[in-house]
């Protein structure tokens, strides 16, 4: 436990150190929401989206985005550079395990996210009025299936790039249909239904589905939980499936 | 007491053969050398005994336990090639980290002092040299306090004075009872540190003796240049069985032979109340018993 805490620290240490990477994780969805709620007009109720506010659906979005940061976007090019870098092959030759650094990078990660959701809800909540979600344990389930199922397919990533700079190219290359599924230029209450029912099947599509609907009050449909659920399945077992320490 | 014991290992990368059948045996608080050109399977060996690579044949014990053991890490400190740390991580920070994976670390200070990184403690490992990254490597080797320290290629990359002061730094782990198993292809090196070497070529042990051991097994002519102070005779010189050839350039004789040769020219020389000036021998290195061990020299 005491490796595992020191093993956390220094990881979150050295995320620090990369300010770019930082700044988009920790601090830009919490931006965009403030960006997006300075224009008036998105904090008008609007007829097309059911007389929602259009910043009202994009703190969902900025929590999904949180996730697509950290899971898609760091987490590929991390590991795989650490792998490329033989940290991991040197860390075999130790008392502790390559897996426990895995383990406490992605102790590290959550933490990241849950501090960047945090921020994005708390500056929704007392600057725009963004109602929290009423049904709290919905929120934290979608928050924990579109975390799972992202983080699958960054690690799938991972294991199957060949070095940190190929992971980090990857991750940019499906971080943007990801993000537009999940509606960061268009919400998908306004997409036309063919690719709302697209975005239904994406892993960060249905996962901004599930916390817009947590944020209103009701659990996952069953629907963005199996969705999600299959991602975790499939790219967690492919994963460990084509994971290489060296 | 043997501490490590490999029996018949074998080792297939799919089709390539990298260790055909490797066997030896370490004793405890000697420095084992592990020698062979490129490519000739002394790192899976060593990845082998260190628990990385599972061998397709052959027993290996070290300290008795098999090398998947993983209590046995508390035991081998082992610097790999090829193995890096996080880009920013400082020297200071990775010292630290490591000596907290170990029951008994070592002083770190100390390490970094008899290392040459003391001034370097708050470097990040992408600002180092390669030597520094080098010794930064040793370093977390020998962190943990180990029994048994594995080193592969430890002072490739670095300059002569660092090498040098790396293999002082070697000599006093050995003397704090550590058993050592080096891999290299310094041939100074080798001769400088180990008590006995293993040469590994095409995945075989082809010689395991000690490196004076190895030079003596040489079948190889030794040369014998001097100026003499009178004419010499050539049949004198030739009359003496370990004599073969005897050239003349210039005022310079020049003895070809096998065996105590240098005994065998100085009594002819001494009979005849000559004296040999500038006198030069030409003796066999460790370079050249490997050249004929393997048909290659190491720096290749």
């Amino acid at each position: 436990m005491r490796v595992f805490a020191k093993l956390t620290l220094t990881e979150l240490k050295l995320f620090l150190r990369e300010p770019i990477s930082a700044f988009f994780v920790l601090l830009f969805p919490a931006l965009l929401v403030v960006i997006l709620g300075s224009i008036p007009s998105f904090r008008e109720p609007s007829d097309d989206l059911g007389g929602a506010r259009v910043i009202d659906l994009y703190v969902g979005i900025a929590v999904a985005l949180t996730l697509a940061m950290v899971a898609i976007q760091v987490t590929p090019a991390v590991l795989a550079t650490y792998r490329e870098r033989g940290v991991l092959r040197r860390l075999a030759t130790t008392p502790v395990s390559p897996l426990k650094l895995l383990s406490a990078q992605l102790a590290m990660f959550g933490l990241a996210a849950i501090v960047s959701t945090a921020l994005v809800l708390a500056v929704g909540r007392l600057a725009f009025d963004v109602r929290l979600a009423d049904n709290f344990a919905a929120f934290v389930l979608a928050f924990l299936l579109t975390a799972a199922g992202t983080l699958a397919i960054g690690i799938f990533v991972a294991a199957v790039v060949p070095s940190g700079k190929a992971g980090n190219s990857v991750g940019t290359i499906l971080f943007f249909p990801l993000m537009f599924f999940a509606g960061l230029w268009t919400p998908r209450e306004v997409m036309p239904e063919v690719l709302q029912k697209i975005a239904d099947f994406t892993p960060l599509g249905a996962g901004e589905r599930a916390l817009n609907e947590a944020m209103t009050g009701s659990w996952p449909s069953l629907l963005s939980a199996t969705v999600l659920v299959g991602y975790v399945a499939v790219f967690g077992f492919l994963a460990v499936r084509s994971f290489r320490w060296s | 007491m043997t501490v490590i014991e490999v029996r018949n290992l074998r080792k297939a990368y799919g089709d390539t053969l990298a260790v055909r059948d490797v066997s030896f045996t370490v004793e405890a608080g000697e420095i084992f050398g592990i020698l062979g050109p490129n490519g000739a399977g002394k790192t899976t060996t060593v990845e082998s005994i260190s628990g990385l690579r599972h061998p397709d044949g052959g027993t290996i014990r070290v300290l008795g336990r098999d090398p998947g053991d993983r209590t046995l890490r508390d035991d081998v400190g082992v610097q790999l090639q090829e193995s890096g740390l996080p880009d920013k991580l400082t020297v200071q920070e990775a010292l630290e980290l490591y000596a907290s994976f170990y029951p008994n670390p070592a002083d770190w200070r100390a390490l970094t002092r008899e290392l040459g990184l003391g001034d370097k403690l708050k470097t990040p490992y992408a600002k180092l040299s390669g030597g520094q990254k080098q010794r930064l490597s040793i370093a977390l080797a020998l962190i943990g306090s180990p029994k048994i320290a594995i080193l592969d290629e430890l002072t490739t990359g670095l300059d002569p004075q660092a090498r040098r002061d790396t293999w002082d730094l070697i000599e006093g782990v050995r003397a704090s009872g550590v058993t050592i198993v080096l891999v290299t292809h310094f041939m100074e090196e080798a001769e400088r540190l180990c008590d006995r070497l293993a040469v590994i070529d095409h995945g075989q042990v082809v010689a395991l003796d000690t490196p004076a051991g190895l030079i003596a097994g040489l079948d190889t002519e030794q040369r014998i240049r001097f100026r003499p102070s009178a004419p010499v005779d050539d049949a004198l010189l030739l009359a003496r069985p370990e004599v073969r050839e005897v050239h003349r350039h210039g005022s310079q004789i020049e003895v070809v032979g096998t065996g105590n040769l240098l005994h065998a020219v100085t009594s002819v020389l001494a009979v005849n109340e000559i004296i040999a000036a500038d006198l030069r021998i030409e003796q066999a290195s460790l370079d050249d018993a490997f050249v004929q061990l393997t048909g290659r020299s190491a720096k290749e």
